[in-house]
């Protein structure tokens, strides 16, 4: 790349910070990507690549990216070290006859580009498949359609005991031994601590694990805590939310949401009633 | 005319009622009588007749089972339809899919080690679209998980199993032929590597 084609990106003073914007440069899936695109922008072959040239462009490209304020990942630099030292192995003189092997200092990374060039193959052909959810449809909503609209649950009790459980082994070990001297905590007390909390951003979902933990140090407090959520959520101020797979087991964490919030939005489902 | 007494048209019928994804134990289950390799055959007759009829729809074998499809050509009107149905697969998702299933199982380490960059959000991600599944952990320090493709990941791709996945070797062929260099010629040990490894494809 020549200078000329650098110049519309280096930072004119008189133009404040962050308005120099609208650079479209190739984003690049990682440093093999950019090198395997080098590669076939100089028509050169993955086996014999012109080393020092490439690693110049490469390092063109990095600054480039610096320029439009893309961070340069480790993995960039990484690669950038990588080529300097095949580089400087090729400068070497090549004595063929105390190195048996004589490997070419480029055959590694030509493994490697050649092995991801492959799956960038193979990446386009199965995306250019007719994919079920974008260009086939069945009946049943497809399973890997995003953003399906979270199915409400009922969290059964058990699942709830479940993340108490956790949620008690992560308590430190003193705090699940007996205490004499007992906080005075009401379940009054936990219901309103876990309203406050929730009330601070109505839309707010929160993971029910977080929400027992919130600042609970004691067995005691947690159980009241526990409780606490089991009343309100039986009140119906607040709503409990798990994911399904698509066969409709529950998977990953249980939320929790204040109900008015949901009414405010006139979102569809049932909250969970447990 | 509808007969429930023919083959044919029970396979259809139980294809059509299980919405989703009709297994081929459920299918044997319902239909002792009927030879499992016959039901290919039926499929085949069933859509023979569905195109004839300008039917929109056919049978796809996918995934271990059969399912009624819209045909690619109404992908425009049904996203017209329901809007909400968008299934979108970027580049680093299809290439993070493209290596777990032909290498699977692999650990996040090899698969960054392959593209040579952070894959933890995409991974997460294709979990989460239940695309891809955790199959299990490596015996190794640390024990990291190892990932591989799902039922999902086959059905969504309208494949049968991991065996209709192009092979590496045409694709390493197809690249000769073209005379686009020979990229993939120097590592014919890779290559049979992969093969030899996904020989026997696990679902």
């Amino acid at each position: 790349m020549s200078q000329s084609e650098l110049e519309p990106w280096t930072r004119d003073e008189s133009i404040p910070e962050r308005a120099t914007c609208a650079v479209k440069l190739p984003a690049f899936e990682g440093p093999l990507d950019l090198l395997l695109h080098l590669i076939r922008q100089n028509e050169v072959d993955i086996s014999d690549i012109p080393i020092a040239s490439i690693a110049d462009q490469y390092l063109e490209y990095l600054e480039l990216m610096r320029m439009v304020d893309i961070d340069v990942a480790a993995e960039y630099l990484v690669m950038a070290a990588t080529l300097a030292y095949i580089k400087s192995r090729m400068l070497l003189p090549t004595s063929e006859d105390d190195d048996e092997e004589g490997e070419d200092p480029r055959a590694e990374l030509a493994r490697r580009l050649a092995e991801f060039a492959v799956f960038q193959e193979v990446a386009r052909e199965l995306g250019a498949r007719p994919l079920l959810g974008r260009d086939v449809f069945a009946v049943e909503p497809d399973p890997a359609g995003v953003p399906r609209k979270e199915p409400a649950l009922e969290v059964s009790l058990f699942q709830l005991l479940e993340a108490f459980r956790r949620v008690l082994e992560k308590l430190p070990v003193e705090a699940r031994h007996h205490e004499v001297t007992l906080e005075r905590v009401t379940l009054q007390d936990r219901m309103l601590a876990i309203m406050d909390r929730l009330g601070a951003d109505p839309a707010q979902v929160v993971l029910l694990e977080e929400l027992l933990a919130d600042g609970v140090r004691t067995r005691h407090l947690l159980v009241m805590t526990f409780l606490a959520l089991l009343e309100l959520a039986k009140m119906q101020a607040l709503r409990l939310f798990q994911n399904t797979t698509p066969e409709g087991r529950p998977f990953g964490p249980v939320r929790v949401r204040l109900a008015v919030a949901e009414d405010a939005r006139g979102a569809e489902g049932e909250g969970a009633h447990v | 005319m509808s007969d429930p007494t023919s083959p044919r048209h029970a396979l259809e019928a139980i294809i059509f009622a299980a919405g989703g994804l009709a297994r081929a134990a459920e299918i044997r289950r319902a239909l002792p009588g009927l030879a499992p390799a016959r039901i290919p055959d039926l499929v085949a007759e069933i859509n023979e007749e569905l195109a004839r009829e300008g039917r929109p729809y056919e049978i796809a074998e996918v995934a271990g089972g059969f399912q009624f499809r819209t045909r690619p050509e109404y992908a425009e009107v049904i996203r017209a339809a329901q809007p909400d149905r968008k299934m979108r697969l970027s580049r680093p998702a299809l290439e993070t899919l493209a290596v777990i299933a032909y290498r699977q199982p692999l650990t996040r380490a090899e698969l960054e080690e392959m593209r040579s960059v952070d894959c933890g959000a995409v991974l997460k991600g294709l979990l989460e679209r239940s695309l891809l599944r955790i199959v299990g952990r490596r015996d190794a320090p640390g024990r990291p998980v190892l990932y591989g493709t799902s039922a999902e990941f086959l059905e969504t791709f309208g494949l049968r199993s991991l065996r209709d996945l192009p092979t590496l070797r045409e694709l390493a062929l197809a690249d000769e032929e073209e005379g686009t260099a020979s990229e993939t010629a120097q590592t014919p040990r890779e290559v049979a590597r992969a093969e030899g490894a996904n020989g026997e494809p696990r679902l």
